[in-house]
């Protein structure tokens, strides 16, 4: 049997010949007839006018020539209603069929019939249909509700076929639920505030159990829907991903994914330090790997979606770094988004791995993805610090091979790794200069440019570089034309004699040649800053530049929340939300994770959902700058300390939707030093039991716990009146330990002088004298800065008040912890030694105040994994009195931000060595609990910062 | 959910074009054909969004068959269809050409009105689907009351993918354990990445609905035997055992069962499908290696040594051994020695193919040859392609042995002891790699 001959038919008068052969009276020919206007219909000719002959065959026996009419009828009623209408009767009859087979294919296609007229007739036998003993007729009828909604949802509504479809949940075929549910979820797409799917756990559980007997799609289905359910609370959440792993080893990956995503939602609600939390995680990635085995178009889609679980959840995939090594047979699609991903999980630890893949991968032969591999090694320079020389080198290497886009890409990132890790690899720039001519790329040429007047000081031939581009300047696009004309002012600004006519030059074309705007401006800026004040030109136009963030494209929280909520869904494969691509109501309705875990009451009002993410972004910063406005248009009022309700769970939530494990680190540690002060209850039990354990992340200092309870033992305050905290003195050494000389002391930092405070006592029965001090080399290079003046000698029984200034220029070495300083005392007697510890806010200089744009890019710029939380406990200051206590000790608040009754604080600090650290403090009022996040870039300082955070507040 | 569906030719004529939603009109057609199959490009991406239609799409042989949406539907989800749909295809006509699409098209449409309602995919099954769609369309009059709802039953049911009542006078059943070995070697012999993607297919021939169990050399299942039972012969249990990093199931297999006791079983369904596939990634055996030798002499000339080594059993036979040298684009002439099988340079594809009919274990064989060049100005250097290798050997590279399938039907009056069981290993190269 060949049906292919229908498809060659090109005869004119065609229609009327097929019109004859309808009405034939042997069954075999009008078959072959339909068959043939089917053909027709396919590739695109209009074959309406057949019409009523069509439907003339519709009472047939014939199933196969019944579908076929069917298959016409949906395809041309709606051009031709009024016809329409004489296939009813059959439609109604055949609902009343025997067989099930076509009770269902009449309801089924009576569904895809937009028409009216016949809606209003499909009422009836759809009712009857939903109660069909039949379940594959029942089956068919819940999705036939679903295309009725579409048509017209008011009479879905009127006829009440939402509760029987709502009743099919319950069916006992599995097949009826898995459909039912499906058109349910569609129904209530399209309403996003009615209560349709109503899911509780009862459902829940009809749902679960569906799910181990349906079809594949059915699973899919179910599985989707159960995404949009929110747990109450994480036992419920823990049950249900117990559940729904085992679809983690289905053959189908969108039941993979799709469980992905449940789990993924789902875990949001586990306590982190929860066992099962763990197993999880690691239950994730061998599935996800799995999926790179599929077809290449699925491998596309898992891609696309592990880009958005790495953003999320790192841990998951950080070891599993070599199945994203491109091979060479890979479609170009998926080599791209290889290489992403590949950028994201490169570590230090992996990094020689990926370098050498790079490499290699800048040799193949399409143009973008080479061209993604040079970035990409930028990249790496840019994100791991130790690789940079590496990364250069590289670089160097394949701007040896003279490919010219390679190149131009090398260039492009170079200029990135100059901006990131100045005054360090400026040796190249020789090499680079060699390849001006081969430019022809605006961004190539641009950033070339930029190398240029950059580092014209150290170019000879600089000037004559630059004039060089000049000469096309009309021809150049807007960013090299911009790009020219900055760095030819700067060049003069360095090179003021040489360059005078340069600048004119490049001046009078930007200002007078142009049509370009921003062109202009800037000229015009430029020329008046020169002509008016040539010193604050330097400092405009060679001011210091912010530092540049490492993480390029990452996704903005809010909408990787959004994303990770639709995994496997398109909106995953564009990384849009899908409001952005689709029309109408459907998919308006943003989603978001479930609150996060330890938030008690969190999942029943859903404002606190929707709220977190809003307050995600400060503590992260996202790239788009918005934040700054905000920091900007601050309001400086001091806020009216309101009447607290006390909800510590809000603050929590929010928080815990940053991710990136700082919540467990939080706990843990607020559990410890909770138990060291001896204060309140701790606050980690909200979290569930934290391990007493000092986490290994805070960097080496073990002994946090017990320098902060020597510190406390003190007692009562007794501090200066104004400046810096003083802690009173404690004894460092004890008389029976020194042959009777007994030290105590403390630190102070007053007016930027840093001393030590000592009381010396004479113990033992003979007179000391020829007191002498030193120090062990120590972190931060402490040292005497004079003799320790002891002018009298010290009898039996006496006590001299010293105090000895102290220098920052001293030998350094790292000590454990960090803050330890190992004294020696000489005195006639003997050599003592002893050991201390000192508060870090003796090193926080008074110009510690940053740039709030510096601040800005600075916290961008410090990789997560540098940020550590701390709580601070039973604090009774409202954030203006706090931020001014602080301020005695060199803490400066840089600015303030009011977000929903929680005052952001956002300070810095500088160290006498010059390390910056940045912070966080949130207060909300009536809440006795600050949380800080601190930020360094040697993030071991940042249990040292806190510690002085604390001591300042307490007293 | 998907709106539409089309199937064009290599031209980007529609074949089949069946449109489920209101949303998708006429022109979606022409639209993907325009800006996808006509496109100057290769293609870039699987998915392409055009005036906010999503066309998804997948190429067999010269054939497209694109699904077409405007929601934000479950993309895994649309693809793992369109290849289902591809299987139907296949189970019903063979070969997906134009001609067996053209032929078949009156059938194609019914099997799109049956697995997709509304866009959504319903039961797929081939072996559910041939009950009912036979294109004999009279069939549908003469069945009795019960065979139509035993139809049903099925297509809805639990175990949509067998049908009651199979009779076999002989009850069979046949276990291939298929395996690609893949491996991405650094030109000094570091192993940059290697694993074996395996499938257990199965061909079955059984009477009634028989409970199948399957067993296999899994570390962890082993190692829990070991837990609790003897430990007479430690350390002997460990070496046996594989250790699986993941595997999925063909939908009969009780995943449930699997999570909580790791246990396989399921009722098959009848004839030939793909069992379960698996990954693993330790204690490979690669069963070969290339050592590459790459010399530049002058601009003009390539020195090329390339030794193979076969890593296994000597009494094992390796066969259709190809081992591909990839050559400049600028080759002019290529002088080929090879001690075993048959080595031509093909200028056509750019690389000298050596090939082996047969190699025992533990055995090396080399091949040099010298490659002119003619001198170019072409600034871009050679890229070096990695030199692949096929062949295929009668063993599990993976170390996966079937320690066990036990039939039960309790109904029927056969035990597991009559089921004649056939159990073959094949091992073959993935994507073999050295880079040289």
């Amino acid at each position: 049997m060949t049906d292919s001959k229908y498809f060659t038919t090109t005869k004119k008068g065609e229609i009327f010949e097929l019109k004859a052969e309808l009405n034939s009276d042997k069954k075999e020919k009008k078959k072959e007839a339909v068959k043939k206007v089917i053909a027709s219909m396919t590739v695109g000719k209009d074959v309406s006018a057949l019409f009523p002959d069509v439907v003339n065959c519709m009472q047939t026996d014939n199933l196969e020539l019944k579908k076929l009419v069917y298959l016409y009828l949906m395809n041309y009623a709606k051009s031709q209603p009024d016809m329409a209408i004489m296939a009813v009767n059959t439609f109604v009859k055949d609902c009343e069929d025997l067989n099930p087979l076509i009770r269902a294919l009449a309801v089924r296609t009576m569904g895809c019939i937009r028409v009216d007229k016949i809606t209003e007739y499909l009422c009836e036998p759809l009712r009857k249909c939903l109660k069909d003993e039949d379940p594959y007729v029942r089956k068919t009828a819940a999705v036939c509700v679903a295309k009725l909604h579409d048509i017209n949802a008011q009479l879905v509504e009127d006829q009440g076929f939402l509760d029987t479809l709502k009743d099919l949940i319950s069916d006992s075929n599995p097949m009826v639920v898995a459909n039912a549910v499906a058109a349910l979820s569609e129904i209530a797409e399209s309403h996003p505030n009615s209560n349709l799917l109503d899911l509780n756990p009862q459902t829940i559980n009809k749902l679960l159990t569906a799910l181990n007997e349906c079809t594949e799609w059915g699973q899919i289905f179910i599985l989707d829907c159960l995404a949009s359910y929110l747990p109450r609370d994480d036992r419920e959440s823990q049950s249900i991903c117990e559940r729904v792993t085992p679809r983690l080893s289905h053959a189908n990956s969108a039941v993979v994914l799709s469980a992905v995503k449940v789990l993924m939602k789902f875990m949001e609600m586990l306590p982190k330090d929860l066992d099962y939390y763990g197993t999880l995680l690691k239950k994730l990635a061998p599935p996800l790997v799995t999926l790179l085995s599929a077809e290449p178009e699925l491998q596309y889609v898992a891609l696309r979606n592990i880009n958005l679980i790495v953003q999320k959840r790192p841990e998951i995939l950080k070891h599993e770094m070599k199945v994203f090594f491109v091979k060479y047979n890979d479609p170009i699609y998926v080599k791209l988004e290889k290489l992403d991903i590949m950028i994201r999980l490169a570590s230090q630890a992996n990094i020689a791995q990926v370098l050498a893949e790079l490499k290699e991968y800048a040799t193949e032969v399409d143009v973008d993805f080479v061209r993604k591999a040079v970035r990409a090694i930028g990249r790496c320079a840019i994100k791991v610090e130790q690789s940079a020389e590496r990364c250069v080198s590289t670089l160097l290497d394949l701007i040896q091979t003279k490919v010219n886009y390679v190149v131009q890409e090398a260039i492009v990132v170079i200029k990135d790794i100059f901006r990131k890790y100045p005054n360090k690899y400026e040796s190249v720039i020789a090499t680079l200069c060699e390849n001006l001519d081969s430019l022809d790329e605006p961004e190539a040429r641009a950033a070339m440019i930029w190398i240029v007047g950059e580092y014209a000081e150290r170019i000879d031939n600089a000037d004559e570089l630059l004039e060089s581009f000049l000469e096309g300047f009309h021809d150049e696009s807007t960013q090299v034309q911009l790009q020219l004309l900055t760095a030819i002012v700067k060049l003069f600004l360095k090179k003021p004699t040489e360059t005078q006519e340069l600048v004119q030059q490049v001046l009078s074309l930007a200002t007078q040649d142009s049509d370009n705007p921003d062109l202009r401006d800037r000229g015009y800026i430029y020329w008046r800053l020169l002509s008016t004040d040539p010193v604050a030109a330097k400092e405009v136009v060679l001011a210091e530049k912010p530092l540049i963030s490492e993480e390029t494209d990452l996704i903005e929280p809010t909408l990787l929340e959004e994303l990770i909520c639709h995994i496997g869904t398109l909106a995953s494969v564009y990384h849009k939300p899908p409001s952005a691509f689709v029309e109408g109501s459907r998919g308006v309705q943003h989603k978001r994770l479930p609150p996060r875990a330890g938030s008690g009451e969190s999942t029943e009002s859903p404002d606190v959902g929707q709220s977190g993410p809003s307050e995600a972004p400060p503590a992260v910063i996202p790239s788009q700058g918005d934040l700054l406005g905000d920091l900007l248009n601050l309001d400086l009022a001091p806020p009216t300390a309101t009447v607290p309700s006390v909800q510590p769970s809000m603050q929590m939530g929010a928080m815990d939707l940053l991710g990136g494990g700082l919540d467990s680190l939080m706990g843990d540690e607020s559990d410890t030093l909770g138990g060291d002060i001896g204060g309140s209850p701790s606050m980690g039990a909200g979290l569930g039991a934290a391990p007493a354990a000092m986490p290994a992340s805070l960097g080496g200092a073990p002994a946090v716990g017990g320098g902060l309870g020597d510190l406390f033992d003190l007692g009562g305050g007794v501090g200066m009146p104004t400046g810096s905290y003083v802690a009173p003195k404690t004894v460092w050494l004890l008389a029976m330990k020194a042959k009777g000389l007994e030290i105590s002391g403390t630190f102070a930092r007053r007016g930027g002088i840093i001393q030590m405070d000592l009381s010396l006592t004479n113990k033992a029965m003979s007179v000391m004298t020829d007191f002498a001090i030193q120090f062990n080399r120590n972190s931060f290079g402490l040292a005497p800065a004079g003799p320790l003046q002891v002018l009298t000698p010290l009898s039996p029984n006496q006590t001299i008040d010293v105090s000895l200034p102290l220098s920052t220029s001293g030998p350094v070495m790292k000590m454990e912890p960090l803050n330890n300083l190992q004294v020696a005392v000489k005195n006639n007697i003997d050599v003592f030694y002893f050991s201390c510890q000192y508060p870090l806010s003796l090193l926080f200089v008074e110009d510690g105040k940053m740039d709030r744009q510096v601040f800005l890019a600075t916290w961008k710029d410090i990789p997560n994994d540098n940020e550590a939380q701390f709580q601070i406990k039973d604090i009774h200051l409202n954030s203006d009195v706090a931020s001014n206590k602080l301020q005695g000790s060199n803490i400066f608040t840089i600015a303030k931000r009011t977000v929903e009754g929680q005052d952001m604080l956002y300070q810095s600090v500088k160290l006498t060595n010059g390390i910056w650290v940045l912070a966080e403090m949130r207060i909300q009022t009536g809440n006795p609990n600050y949380t800080l996040s601190i930020k360094c870039r040697a993030p071991e300082v940042c249990p040292f910062v806190y510690q002085c955070y604390e001591l300042v507040l307490k007293n | 959910m998907i709106g539409g569906l089309f199937i064009y030719n290599h031209k980007g004529e529609v074949l089949i074009s069946r449109v489920y939603r209101d949303d998708i009109g006429r022109n979606a057609v022409d639209a993907f054909r325009v800006n996808v199959i006509h496109a100057r490009q290769q293609v870039r991406s699987p998915v392409t969004n055009i005036a906010r239609t999503s066309f998804f799409h997948v190429k067999r042989s010269n054939i497209w068959l694109a699904a077409v949406t405007k929601q934000n539907v479950n993309a895994a989800m649309v693809f793992e269809f369109l290849y289902k749909m591809c299987d139907v295809m296949t189970a019903y006509f063979g070969k997906i050409s134009e001609e067996n699409i053209k032929n078949n098209f009156v059938l194609i449409y019914e099997l799109l009105d049956e697995i997709l309602d509304f866009g959504y995919p319903q039961n797929s099954e081939t072996g559910a689907l041939k009950t009912f769609i036979t294109q004999q369309g009279i069939k549908g009059q003469h069945q009795t009351k019960e065979e139509q709802s035993q139809i049903t039953s099925q297509v809805t049911g639990q175990i949509g993918w067998r049908r009651e009542g199979i009779k076999y006078r002989r009850n069979e059943l046949f276990l291939d354990v298929l395996e690609s070995v893949n491996l991405l070697m650094s030109p000094q012999g570091q192993v940059l990445s290697a694993h074996v993607s395996g499938r257990v297919v199965m061909k079955s021939y059984l009477s009634g609905m028989p409970e199948c169990k399957f067993g296999m050399n899994d570390k962890i299942v082993i190692d829990k035997q070991g837990k609790g039972g003897t430990t007479d012969e430690p350390g002997k249990s460990g070496k046996q055992s594989i250790a699986i990093d993941d595997c999925t199931f063909h939908q009969c297999v009780r995943l449930s069962k699997f999570d909580s006791e790791r246990s396989i079983s399921f009722i098959p369904p009848d004839g030939e499908y793909e069992l379960m596939r698996y990954r693993t990634t330790k204690d490979i055996i690669l069963p070969f290696r290339v050592i590459p030798l790459v010399r530049e002499v002058g601009r003009t000339k390539l020195e090329v040594k390339v030794v193979i080594k076969s890593n296994f059993k000597p009494s094992l036979l390796a066969q259709k051994i190809e081992v591909r040298i990839p050559t400049p684009l600028n080759t002019s002439g290529v002088q080929v020695i090879c001690m075993k099988g048959k080595a031509k340079y093909k200028a056509s594809e750019n690389a000298i193919v050596w090939k082996i009919k047969r190699m025992a274990g533990m055995k090396e064989s080399q091949i040099s040859a010298e490659i002119e060049l003619l001198p170019t100005n072409d600034k871009k250097k050679w890229a070096r392609p990695p030199i692949s290798m096929n062949f295929e050997v009668p063993f599990a590279p993976s170390g996966l042995k079937v320690r066990y399938l036990k039939v039960f039907e309790s109904k029927l009056n056969y035990s597991d002891h009559d089921v004649i069981k056939w159990v073959r290993y094949i091992g073959r190269s993935g994507i073999y790699e050295t880079r040289c």
